[in-house]
């Protein structure tokens, strides 16, 4: 047997591992980069505006994405109770998606409207106020914090390059838009609009 | 519907087959190179003097391989591939349609409404005034109202800061049947504007218009008489457009009833200077897309039974 080249080699092999490991993707990904369903935006969906983009990048930075998943699988026991199925049409300006993998927490893919913005509000300063049962954690510091709308534009024009489709006026405009909001505001703006776009469907 | 075109559709096929030809051939060579048995010749490597021999794999190994490959085929053959669909079906609209994960979806939420639905027709059948007495039924509305009204409301219904106790037959939209299905269906928005109408109300202005409030309480509520004095002029100019001339609410505008010590936002004297200074909004979502006519009727018959037992008692 000429394995021995491969086990001799560990450059090659790490290689060869690679492809073994990616071949699947050859059919179960790479088509998808080229399919309608997956690249073209629902109907109605819009790029989310400065002030929910900045919500955005909080619900990153607090790990929200952690405990909760944005991904409503086609089962009736999930679409029962969050609303209709995700589609990938819904995503196609998520840069990264924040799908999730764990649910210690509900899912919020469609979340938006759902409940007001008070009991948002009330909820993330402390979670017991509304639900007494709740184990997630308090986010006091959000009321407090500002938002600084310094890098905004700037996160907008790295959205567009990879195809999001910010306007001019939507980049110049976003500085002014965030500055000095508190971080609560633009978190819960975030949470508001998750998954609306496919409201009448659910 | 295809979902891909046919370049996308030949690649599936081709890697997907051509992986399955090449792993049969793998096999066929790895176990062709000797026959069954055992070999006396060796890996050729040397290891402090330990030597291995080149034995073919085992044939139940090799089996297990064949297996594999026989499995992939009759999983394509079910579930399709690319755009060829499987053998398998599902019924969506009582018509047979090939297996998809969205069919299999459709097929799964017909039949649990198939399920229910005779029995949600007969909750619908009886007005709201009687289903309180229908044990199932309170149990079906209360699982509604476990999964869905809960998070503001509270599990047990009593509401918290800001959010309506429903239990207590102290209603800021009305308390009848029917006023809780329009609730439900279309949501309420409580808006009470900073200061009232009046927006020049000074800081001392709120503090009497507070003790003023809190004097409107039969009860234990304790208030300086003289400044509640003064306030109800303010309240008289402020509050009454919405509160009434009597303060006792009105169901219009969502204003609560001020006088029966029941208090959505808080009762303390703090607490209500905070309210007139700010102002105060609570919206209730509309729920009428998330339900059914049938759902909505079993859940507010359970709302409604909650404070209708305590009328009761």
């Amino acid at each position: 047997m000429k394995h021995d080249i491969i086990e001799k080699n560990i450059g090659l092999m790490i290689v060869l591992i690679v492809i073994a490991i990616a071949w699947g993707g050859l059919v179960e990904v790479v088509p998808l980069f080229w399919d309608k369903n997956t690249n073209e935006p629902v109907e109605g969906l819009k790029p989310l505006n400065a002030v929910q983009l900045e919500g955005r990048d909080i619900y990153i930075r607090e790990g929200c994405h952690v405990c909760h998943t944005q991904m409503i699988r086609p089962f009736r026991a999930e679409t029962e109770r969050y609303g209709t199925y995700s589609r990938a049409g819904e995503f196609v300006y998520e840069h990264p998606f924040l799908w999730g993998s764990k649910r210690t927490g509900p899912d919020l893919a469609r979340v938006g409207e759902r409940y007001s913005d008070e009991w948002h509000r009330a909820h993330m300063y402390n979670p017991r106020d509304v639900v007494p049962e709740s184990i997630m954690p308090s986010y006091p510091w959000l009321f407090e914090n500002k938002v600084d709308g310094r890098d905004t534009p700037k996160k907008m024009t790295a959205l567009r390059t990879v195809g999001v489709p910010y306007t001019d006026a939507d980049i110049e405009g976003a500085k002014a838009a965030v500055d000095g909001i508190r971080e609560i505001e633009a978190l819960v703006a975030y949470l508001q609009q998750l998954g609306t776009v496919m409201k009448d469907k659910q | 519907m295809d979902a891909l075109s046919t370049f996308w559709n030949i690649w599936v096929f081709a890697i997907v087959f051509g992986t399955l030809i090449a792993c049969g051939l793998l096999i066929r060579f790895a176990s062709n190179q000797t026959d069954d048995g055992e070999t006396t010749e060796t890996t050729g490597h040397v290891y402090d003097g330990i030597e291995e021999y080149d034995n073919p794999l085992p044939r139940w190994w090799v089996m297990m391989f064949w297996a594999t490959i026989v499995f992939a085929v009759a999983y394509i053959a079910a579930y399709g591939l690319g755009n060829m669909n499987g053998f398998l079906k599902v019924e969506v609209d009582g018509k047979q349609v090939p297996w998809s994960q969205t069919a299999q979806w459709q097929n799964e939420v017909e039949q649990f409404d198939i399920k229910v639905a005779p029995v949600f027709e007969k909750y619908a059948a009886t007005p709201i005034v009687e289903l309180v007495n229908n044990e199932e039924a309170l149990q079906t509305g209360q699982r509604i109202f476990a999964s869905n009204c809960s998070v503001c409301h509270g599990s047990s219904a009593k509401g918290s800061q800001g959010f309506p106790n429903l239990t207590d037959n102290d209603w800021l939209y009305g308390g009848t049947p029917e006023d809780i299905v329009k609730t439900i269906t279309h949501g309420r928005h409580g808006m009470m504007p900073a200061k009232g109408l009046m927006p020049t109300m000074t800081d001392e202005q709120i503090i009497q218009t507070a003790q003023y409030v809190r004097s409107l309480n039969d009860d234990d509520l304790t208030y300086d008489a003289a400044q509640a004095e003064a306030g109800a002029g303010v309240f008289a100019q402020a509050c009454t457009a919405c509160h009434g001339a009597d303060a006792k609410g009105m169901l219009i505008t969502g204003a609560p009833n001020l006088t029966d010590n029941v208090w959505l936002y808080g009762g303390s004297t703090k607490q209500i200077e905070f309210t007139i200074r700010n102002g105060r909004s609570g919206k209730m979502p509309a729920q009428g897309d998330r339900f059914s006519k049938e759902q909505i009727h079993v859940l507010a018959a359970y709302v409604y039974s909650l404070s209708y037992k305590e009328d009761t008692k």
